[in-house]
């Protein structure tokens, strides 16, 4: 690593790039995650329906904030963006496997 | 590693600020006025007492209903749905929406008549609409609300991270400093009461998931929300209208019944579906001071015959877990002090969100002039953030001054309330915000103290009493506000000093 990239950019196009880019992951991203882990939870959890989907929405809410923090403590935006997308997967492919409870 | 992710581990703080101002100033009007109404909202019983100063003293909650049930059969047709409020030692008459002959009433009904009260006014229901409604037909209010206090969630963390030296922030004040002293103020008021800010925000976003977060719900029941709805409250019977006339059955053994099932606590919600229908159904649920749950239990009664159709004591620890969150925001659960204490909490983050706003323009003031956009934006901070409280007063004075026989006079209420922001609005964009500022404070001044003055100030209702008290503080602290505004125009120069990173 050279001396000059140590120092922090705070202005230029990549500074804000790499914000806008975790800005994304944080706000949009981490709302898709939180809102397909509620769908995999609400799924998935081994409870009477209305408990699993009541659950699921209050762990929703805390998932959220916990990815945006995330995408700003991530190495690299496309990290914070990566990770969000296979988060938003993982869940996704989750909740539609289990399909809807009777 | 790249130097982006090296700017990150250093500059996170910086980042972060950014995004805390910009989160902030997006949607930092509509934050403020949530927050304002929220505030009020914690005395919304005691509000709407101030408001219908004719009704005092203790109301029987049981005499109060079988008052308004027999009131609403001989003055309604046609009804689908009395939704009813018993007094709770807090609010001591019966609020009443329901409808009849098509067009839909919400009322204050005497507790001892039945009968809707000559001051018709929505009383403290404004403060606690306009919290979460924000004056907007549904759901598109909800939404706007919804997505601000995300932004609030995203701002407040973002806020944290921001913040270099956490716990020194809070005992440092530097006064008549400028922008040090509106950062310090701002972080004193977002630190201080931090639990709170972030308790009050992620409940208030859960209060609104079934529009903000709907998708285990979708997940888990598809279309049939009919279906989720009776899982979350097996006590509430859903019954189609016959279309045969019935007369409802006495109101009085069914609230007798109901507090026995409720162990005791007082009847709170009344719901009397279809009413003069053979197909009626009375569905009664306790009243909220009971517990810090929200719905601990109902019962659902067939309306002609009157025989429970359903009793339910809430147990699941999923629901109850949702209903006490639920509860934590609304805070019927809260005795006296405690209340106190979610004004101060609400009033703070009231304050630290106006003062942020004041800070986004002081901050970029000291450093050069400041551009066209962020001039508007300073002249709608004096539009908006003074405006809005001069609509709240000008409503209160509106309660006093309008005649009690005007027709729609609940809805003029609001109109004046409007009205006056509107204008207020329009006077902070015009004037500089040199005089933008104290003119708009020294009026607001004013209107407190002549909603006092009218409330009457002679009053000796302790809720009156207390109401105008509070109007009289608001406007000394406003006065002190606006002296201190002229006095620095003459004799000070603004201190500039190198600014420290914050």
């Amino acid at each position: 690593m050279t001396k000059a990239a140590a120092r922090p950019l705070r202005s230029g196009w990549r500074y804000r790039a790499n914000v806008a880019l975790r800005t994304l992951a944080g706000t949009l991203g981490a709302y898709g995650v939180a809102a397909l882990a509620a769908a995999a939870l609400a799924r998935t959890l081994p409870m009477a329906r209305v408990e699993a989907v009541t659950i699921a929405t209050l762990i929703a809410y805390l998932v959220a904030p916990a990815v945006t923090i995330w995408a700003f403590l991530a190495r690299g935006p496309w990290r914070a963006l990566a990770g969000v997308a296979l988060a938003a997967l993982l869940l996704g492919g989750i909740g539609w496997m289990a399909g809807q409870p009777a | 590693m790249s130097g982006a992710s090296t700017m990150v581990r250093d500059g996170a703080r910086q980042a972060m600020a950014w995004l805390h101002g910009w989160t902030g100033l997006l949607l930092g009007h509509i934050l403020f006025i949530m927050c304002l109404a929220g505030t009020l909202s914690v005395f919304k019983p005691e509000i709407s007492r101030w408001m219908r100063p004719e009704i005092s003293g203790p109301a029987d909650p049981v005499r109060a209903i079988t008052a308004a049930t027999s009131w609403l059969s001989a003055n309604t047709t046609g009804s689908t749905g009395w939704y009813l409020s018993a007094p709770d030692g807090r609010s001591n008459l019966v609020e009443a929406a329901y409808d009849s002959g098509g067009e839909y009433f919400s009322r204050a009904l005497n507790p001892l008549t039945g009968a809707p009260l000559a001051r018709d006014s929505l009383g403290g229901e404004f403060f606690y609409r306009l919290h979460f409604e924000l004056e907007l037909p549904y759901p598109w209010g909800r939404l706007l609300a919804s997505l601000a206090a995300m932004l609030m969630l995203v701002a407040i963390i973002t806020g944290i991270i921001a913040h270099k030296r956490f716990f020194k922030d809070i005992f440092t004040f530097r006064r008549a400093k400028g922008q040090r002293s509106w950062l310090d103020g701002h972080n004193a008021l977002g630190v201080l009461s931090l639990p709170f800010h972030v308790m009050i925000t992620f409940t208030g976003l859960l209060t609104l998931a079934s529009l903000n977060m709907p998708w285990a719900m979708t997940a888990g029941y598809g279309q049939d929300l009919m279906a989720l709805y009776s899982d979350l409250t097996p006590g509430a019977v859903t019954k189609a209208a016959t279309g045969t006339k019935a007369p409802l059955a006495p109101i009085a053994p069914m609230l007798a019944q109901a507090q026995r099932h409720f162990a005791g606590a007082p009847v709170g919600r009344v719901y009397i579906f279809n009413p003069g229908d053979s197909g009626a159904v009375v569905t009664i649920y306790p009243v909220e001071t009971a517990s810090i749950g929200y719905l601990p239990a109902e019962i659902s009664f067939d309306g002609s015959t009157g025989t429970v159709l359903k009793a339910w004591t809430e147990q699941r620890p999923a629901i109850r877990t949702y209903q006490t969150i639920y509860g934590l925001h609304m805070a019927h659960f809260a005795p006296l002090l405690t209340r106190w204490l979610y004004f101060l909490g609400g009033a703070m983050l009231t304050l630290a969100i106006a003062s942020g706003m004041v800070l986004w323009i002081v901050k970029r003031r000291e450093r050069a002039p400041l551009s066209i956009g962020n001039r508007l934006l300073e002249r709608l901070n004096v539009g908006g953030l003074v405006g809005v409280p001069i609509g709240i007063a000008a409503f209160l004075i509106a309660n006093r001054l309008l005649p009690l026989s005007m027709t729609a006079r609940a809805e003029a209420e609001v109109s004046v309330a409007l009205w006056s922001a509107g204008a207020a609005l329009l006077l902070g964009l015009g004037l500089t915000p040199k005089l933008g500022w104290p003119f708009l404070l020294g009026l607001l001044s004013l209107l407190c103290v002549l909603a006092a003055l009218l409330g009457p100030i002679w009053a000796s209702d302790i809720m009156l009493v207390t109401g105008n008290a509070m109007l009289l503080t608001a406007a000394i602290a406003l006065g002190f506000l606006v002296w201190k505004q002229l006095r620095r125009r003459s004799t000070h120069t603004p201190v500039r000093r190198k600014a420290v990173p914050a």
